[in-house]
């Protein structure tokens, strides 16, 4: 519908919308996020809540202790080999729709504690990731600036048609592979589905940056 | 309340010999609100009541370690921020306090004094926090912890304007600090520590006699002298079970003996102690800033003669051990003259204050053992590493 008429409308006091729109408005305000922190980083969550940032002002407030009641994963500190299994499984108990934000630097891609024997190098390996939170940790306004970013993707999405969200496909996975201690490292090691390995080339012949290091 | 992760079943067989009727295993964690972190805790229950605890760590467990041992020395510095996260400037002044140990570096007055000021301050949002978390433990959600986090909030502010970052701090050098105080930073401090007794009343007269508080906390988990020293237990745990031992008066570490201060002690070792010698430590800490702040003289904040790049102390080894927050925090450090330490080992004060767990919940309702494990204070980076 045309901008310019709904505005005019509404100074009549008549509200005109599509479904799609109230459907997206109703569930990017209400996101709440699974009560779960990992490591440093919960700490900044928790500080995002409370009263100086307070995310309740974009409806995130709600943080439920079961993955049932809950929208949104944040997944805040760093994912050990031991701890992975379990936040899947918690990611998969979650209903759809289901968002996930990987918060700080450790849970994209390791952070500090890359070369660690026992940290994954990412929770993006076995789960979709919809924003990333740069920084060891992110400030809370980095949370919020996240949040706002999810609910612009979530105002974005159409319910139908062939790009509509992995909740309303019926043949989408809505429930990922919960890796298993293997004999050396998680197996499987990523979730193909989900993560692919990217590819870097290491080979330094030929190119002028060769033997400068 | 119990969102366990992993199956909750019934023993078929009873854990104890003279046990009669069912017992019920359940797994507390390692996503649960109170565990304060990804720890986890098998519990065994008779009804409502702990037959049986047993604290599965590792989820955590981050090779805090052996990252280092791979490290120079300087580079381990930032890694010693995320081990309590809360309380980043104490570690990494027990970790150079241990380099200086093992390299003879002297530390010039005016670092001295920044460390103290920085390290009591945390100590002051550490327990603030605490109290918080204990008590939304115990059903008050939201509003102490609220009260707390905005005192954090400024001192947060506070330890930004000197080093850069709100908590992970990585401001303490070998023979020093990184930078000086910015201009105004001593203003800002003493009037914010002008407001903190206003803070105390307020926040002590919100719950020291509240009686729900009262009620599930005075002679709940307690913890004797004897067991607490036999089981190495440090910090606030073991001067609320009476014992009188603070590494700040015991080492004298620093400078502290400069200081006039006194050291809260407990009498029945239960959490209403715990969570009372925290709050008499919160006035303490003051006290000490009060004096830091005025007596702080001007000077350089770092050992010229430290060598910053290319840091290699000689063979030995040294331990270096603070009062931190939650109790003695140490590093012990084995040195071969090469630029990283052949062996670099944490004495976490969280792992070791953490053992006497079980011994505090037998014979206690589920309920409770949410509360003794908040009155513990715990941070699993510190415990894990
Ligand atoms: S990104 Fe940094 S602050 Fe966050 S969990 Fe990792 S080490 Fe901690």
């Amino acid at each position: 519908m045309d901008e310019h008429l709904k505005t005019e409308l509404r100074k009549q006091g008549i509200v005109a919308t599509t479904l799609q729109e109230l459907y997206n408005w109703g569930r990017k305000n209400s996101l709440w996020p699974l009560n779960f922190g990992l490591a440093c980083c919960a700490i900044e969550m928790i500080a995002a809540s409370m009263a100086r940032y307070d995310m309740a002002r974009f409806g995130a407030e709600v943080f439920r202790p079961s993955p049932r009641q809950a929208d949104l994963m944040i997944v805040a500190g760093t994912v050990t080999k031991k701890m992975a299994p379990q936040v899947v499984r918690l990611y998969n108990q979650m209903a759809e729709p289901k968002y996930v934000i990987s918060m700080g630097a450790c849970a994209i891609s390791g952070g500090p504690f890359k070369q660690g024997y026992n940290v994954l190098k990412g929770i993006d390996r076995y789960i979709p990731v919809d924003v990333y939170i740069p920084g060891c940790p992110p400030r809370p306004e980095a949370l919020i600036d996240a949040l706002m970013t999810l609910q612009k993707l979530i105002d974005k999405q159409s319910l139908t048609g062939a790009d509509r969200p992995r909740h309303l496909q019926a043949e989408a996975p809505s429930e990922f592979i919960v890796p298993r201690f293997g004999a050396h490292d998680l197996e499987p090691p990523q979730n193909p589905e989900v993560w692919d390995a990217p590819l870097v080339n290491i080979s330094l012949a030929g190119t002028d940056d060769a033997g400068k290091h | 309340m119990i969102a366990a992760t992993e199956p909750v079943r019934i023993l078929s067989k009873s854990p104890t010999d003279d046990g009669e009727g069912q017992f019920l295993e359940v797994s507390m964690g390692p996503q649960h609100p109170s565990t304060h972190g990804v720890f986890r805790m098998d519990v065994v229950l008779d009804g409502e009541r702990i037959v049986k605890l047993k604290p599965v760590f590792g989820y955590l467990h981050r090779n805090h370690e052996k990252i280092a041992e791979n490290e120079t020395y300087l580079g381990s510095m930032p890694y010693t921020d995320r081990l309590d996260y809360f309380c980043s400037l104490t570690n990494n002044w027990a970790y150079a306090l241990a380099v200086e140990k093992l390299a003879g570096i002297q530390v010039p007055e005016r670092a001295e004094y920044i460390r103290i000021i920085t390290a009591e301050l945390t100590r002051f949002q550490n327990h603030a926090a605490l109290i918080g978390f204990l008590t939304q433990d115990m059903g008050a959600s939201g509003t102490p912890l609220m009260y707390a986090f905005r005192e954090r909030e400024t001192i947060l502010d506070l330890f930004e304007s000197l080093t850069g970052a709100r908590m992970m701090c990585n401001y303490m050098r070998f023979g020093g600090c990184r930078v000086d105080l910015p201009a105004g930073w001593l203003d800002h401090a003493k009037q914010f520590a002008a407001t903190l007794p206003r803070f105390l009343d307020e926040f002590e007269r919100l719950l020291a006699t509240n009686e729900i508080l009262m009620a599930r906390t005075q002679g709940v988990g307690v913890l004797s002298k004897e067991f607490a020293v036999n089981a190495g237990v440090t910090g606030p745990i073991l001067r609320a079970s009476g014992v009188n031992y603070d590494l700040r008066k015991v080492d004298k570490y620093g400078i502290y003996d400069r200081f006039a201060f006194k050291i809260p002690l407990g009498e029945h070792g239960d959490t209403y102690d715990r969570y009372m010698v925290r709050l008499l430590e919160m006035r303490e800490s003051l006290n000490i800033l009060n004096q830091a702040l005025k007596d702080i003289p001007d000077g350089p904040i770092v050992d010229p003669k430290t060598k910053i790049r290319g840091f290699k102390p000689k063979p030995g080894e040294a331990y270096g051990r603070i009062e931190a927050p939650k109790g003695e925090l140490g590093f012990y450090l084995i040195s071969d003259g090469t630029p990283n330490p052949y062996r670099y080992r944490v004495r976490s004060s969280c792992m070791m204050n953490l053992t006497v767990l079980e011994e505090l919940c037998i014979g206690r309702n589920v309920a409770d053992v949410v509360v003794i494990l908040g009155s513990i204070d715990i941070v699993m980076g510190e415990v894990d590493r």
